[in-house]
């Protein structure tokens, strides 16, 4: 495009020129050159040149800058000339067309500018092993997660993400995003991973590791986390000795196996408040407190008359603590996580308090080198009598930003069945637009 | 019952208000050490003004830390390099701000490159198997004096859009950084001026501007493509390339590893030379005109040293 319109005005200041010089040579009476006529002709032209020169400079730098970030860019400003194609020597004469052809097809830049940012990011995962609890296939294309994200007017934006899994698609999350509403809120509406701690917040691909941890799977909604569609509001907390972040959102109350809505006044609740502080320029810690409250399909099983009461309620703990030293930050790096899951679930039968935790450390030891291990132990949420233990490590090679290979060993002890030794590996791959990298 | 008390206790929570003062001086964030630099010169007394990313740190991977975005929401106006350098960390930490002024479009995102001279415009087609190219050009343009007066140009239009009163304070304080950077530039220049096409190799394609302004032939990289981490072969490659050109100088951005530029530096015969692009990058340049200083210096010494014309 950029090209083209260079072309464009290269030819027309191309046209612009040459009568100009033309005129100037005109009144020159040919028989009578003598050195000073053919001087300052010289001169003239030498002269038009450097103009012209300038003036294609100083197109050009506007050009340039017509190009940069969306915003600042003024679509229609300059009109693309109509776009066409060379046919190739040779063609000529062999019976093919001759000249230039067109383009079809809209091509105009200033339409596509608008276009969200779009990428797909492929998550492919191999299981080996034995493991009669969790049943997992040996291959599978877990996931291609799409996502579209935009600035929607002055005033918000909006991310899309759509998983496409082996069976169907799923609006992981589609959210709107108001960053600049007045008393400093940060809303969001649309469905949404829910802020109960930090991983159930990330997406699968931001994931440090293939899978989630037995107090995800057991205690928060397994695979899925507990996403919902409702409404987020955070604020800061100004305060003079650390960041601090309240989060209230309400959802409708159904997420997997977690929540259920069996009445329109059965919505959910999560509240999480989080703590920010820098020990020094390498080092910092993150801390969070989490609830999350909601009804329960446990009273829908048993086609109880009053599916309501039965609610379930979460609390929880996070820490991270990060370590990257930033002369050598794209080489060196640790970070340490650990979540804590309170749950309290009520349930025809009677009451159920669990807890689950997991403790999480990932070094990376090279450019594109990470070693980790992760040690799990979590209740089981219906029957919190129950305990599955588990540990992990970890060894992820990224030959690019862009794409990840990782592997996993696993062994699950779990409460009610044999031992599981497993061997898990990932594939990772983005293309598309550059996202943010995860914090 | 319980619930409602929650939303409740939500509810007080978010609504308590904490109102930033209102300052006297314009409350300036920039994104790197070099635009708070010249954001300085031009400034003076009349801002305050900080960068997010350190000077030895690489730009593209600044972790986007929460006290980022405490600074960010004070800020009244935020100076990006833009080009796409920021694009891995920024645009959360911007959203994250709950500040209208700096949010990008609006009045306070200043985007410094927007009239600057961009070099490596890529042509045709590019993909990622070009590793981590920048479709908007290269972004480590303020690595020539040029561009620096060009950013402080469009600084001191902003200041002044933002404080009008002060509009004669910072025009008389652009034209005279203007005109020291032109006094200095003419120095440096002719400190370089003898060693016009000295080839050398870079790690990063960082010192492109650079090169282009004081006659530097860059003729390879350590990296085999942007973003994309030395190979056996591509090294082996350069160091051929290097002793066949008689190559003497290699120059390092203080944070990448030194264990490839110093095992061709052995094989050719080559000075390593850790070259800040960055005001910050090292002791030796706490700001924009020594940032010039301490590199052509360096450079010059080592160019003597290697006896390469």
């Amino acid at each position: 495009m950029r090209t083209s319109r260079v072309i464009g005005t290269a030819f027309a200041l191309g046209l612009l020129i040459d009568p100009s010089a033309v005129q100037a040579q005109a009144p020159a009476p040919a028989p009578m050159q003598d050195a000073a006529l053919a001087q300052a002709l010289r001169a003239e032209i030498e002269q038009l040149r450097k103009d012209f020169e300038a003036r294609l400079a100083a197109l050009e730098a506007r050009l340039t800058s017509a190009g940069g970030p969306p915003p600042a860019a003024a679509p229609g400003a300059v009109t693309p000339s109509p776009p066409t194609a060379e046919v190739p020597a040779g063609a000529q004469g062999a019976g093919g067309p001759g000249g230039t052809l067109p383009v079809y097809g809209n091509v105009s830049a200033a339409s596509k500018i608008f276009n969200p940012d779009m990428a797909v990011i492929g998550n492919f995962i191999g299981v080996g092993g034995k493991n009669d609890v969790r049943r997992e296939p040996a291959l599978a294309m877990r996931e291609a997660e799409a996502s579209f994200q935009a600035i929607v007017d002055p005033y918000a934006r909006a991310d899309f993400f759509m998983a496409f899994g082996e069976q169907g698609v799923d609006l992981e999350e589609g959210y709107i995003t108001f960053p600049t509403l007045p008393g400093g809120l940060l809303m969001k509406v649309g469905k949404m991973r829910a802020a109960f701690g930090k991983v159930n917040t990330f997406h699968t691909h931001q994931l440090p590791w293939p899978d989630r941890p037995l107090v995800t799977e057991n205690l928060i909604g397994g695979e899925e986390g507990m996403a919902d569609a409702g409404l987020s509001f955070a604020r800061l907390i100004p305060n003079r000795w650390m960041f601090l972040e309240a989060t209230g959102q309400v959802f409708r109350g159904d997420s997997g196996d977690l929540f259920t809505s069996h009445r329109r006044q059965d919505l959910s609740y999560v509240g999480h408040l989080r703590g920010y502080q820098d020990i020094n320029e390498s080092t910092n810690i993150d801390l969070g407190g989490s609830y999350a409250r909601g009804h329960n399909p446990s009273g829908a099983l048993v086609d109880d008359p009053d599916p309501s009461r039965f609610t379930t309620t979460l609390f929880g703990v996070d820490a991270t603590l990060r370590w990257r030293p930033l002369r050598r930050s794209i080489y060196r790096s640790f970070v340490a996580r650990s979540e804590l899951v309170w749950n309290r679930r009520e349930q025809p039968d009677g009451r159920q308090d669990g807890a689950g935790f997991f403790v999480s450390g990932d070094y990376q030891f090279a450019r594109r080198w990470f070693a980790g291990a992760r040690l799990d132990q979590s209740d089981r949420a219906d029957e919190a009598a129950l305990r599955d233990n588990g540990g992990s490590v970890f060894l992820t090679y990224w030959p690019s930003e862009y794409s990840q290979i990782r592997g996993q060993y696993r062994r699950t002890t779990y409460a009610d069945g044999p031992t599981a030794n497993e061997f898990l590996f990932q594939f990772q791959f983005s293309i598309g637009a550059h996202g943010a990298h995860p914090f | 019952m319980k619930s409602k008390y929650l939303a409740l206790a939500i509810a007080s929570l978010l609504a308590w208000a904490g109102p930033a003062g209102a300052q006297g001086k314009l409350n300036v964030m920039t994104t790197t050490e070099d635009l708070a630099s010249i954001t300085r010169e031009v400034g003076g007394d009349r801002i305050v003004v900080e960068s997010i990313a350190r000077g030895y740190q690489d730009p593209h991977f600044v972790e986007a830390k929460p006290s980022f975005i405490l600074k960010l929401q004070r800020a009244d106006m935020l100076v990006v390099v833009g080009r796409e350098l920021e694009i891995g960390w920024l645009p959360p930490l911007i959203q994250q701000s709950r500040n209208a002024k700096i949010q990008p479009g609006a009045d306070g995102y200043v985007d410094a490159s927007l009239q600057a001279r961009i070099l490596d415009l890529p042509q045709g087609q590019i993909t990622r198997a070009m590793g981590d190219v920048h479709p908007l050009g290269n972004p480590h343009y303020w690595l020539d004096p040029e561009n620096g007066k060009v950013i402080a140009r469009t600084v001191a239009a902003k200041l002044s859009a933002f404080r009008p009163n002060d509009k004669a304070y910072f025009d008389q304080r652009l034209a005279d950084f203007t005109s020291r950077l032109t006094e200095a530039q003419k120095r440096w220049m002719s400190m370089m001026a003898p060693y016009k096409g000295v080839k050398v190799v870079t790690y990063h394609r960082s010192y492109t501007n650079f090169a282009d302004r004081f006659g530097l032939d860059v003729i390879g990289y350590v990296e085999p493509r942007p973003g994309i981490p030395p190979t056996p072969q591509h090294t082996l490659d350069l160091v051929n390339e290097m002793q066949r050109q008689n190559v003497k100088i290699v120059l390092v951005e203080p944070y990448f590893d030194l264990k490839t530029p110093n095992a061709i530096g052995r094989q050719t015969g080559a000075q390593v030379l850790v070259l800040p692009p960055s005001v910050g990058g090292s002791k030796e340049v706490p700001d924009y005109f020594k940032l010039f200083d301490n590199d052509v210096t360096v450079l010059m010494n080592a160019i003597k040293q290697s006896g390469t014309k």
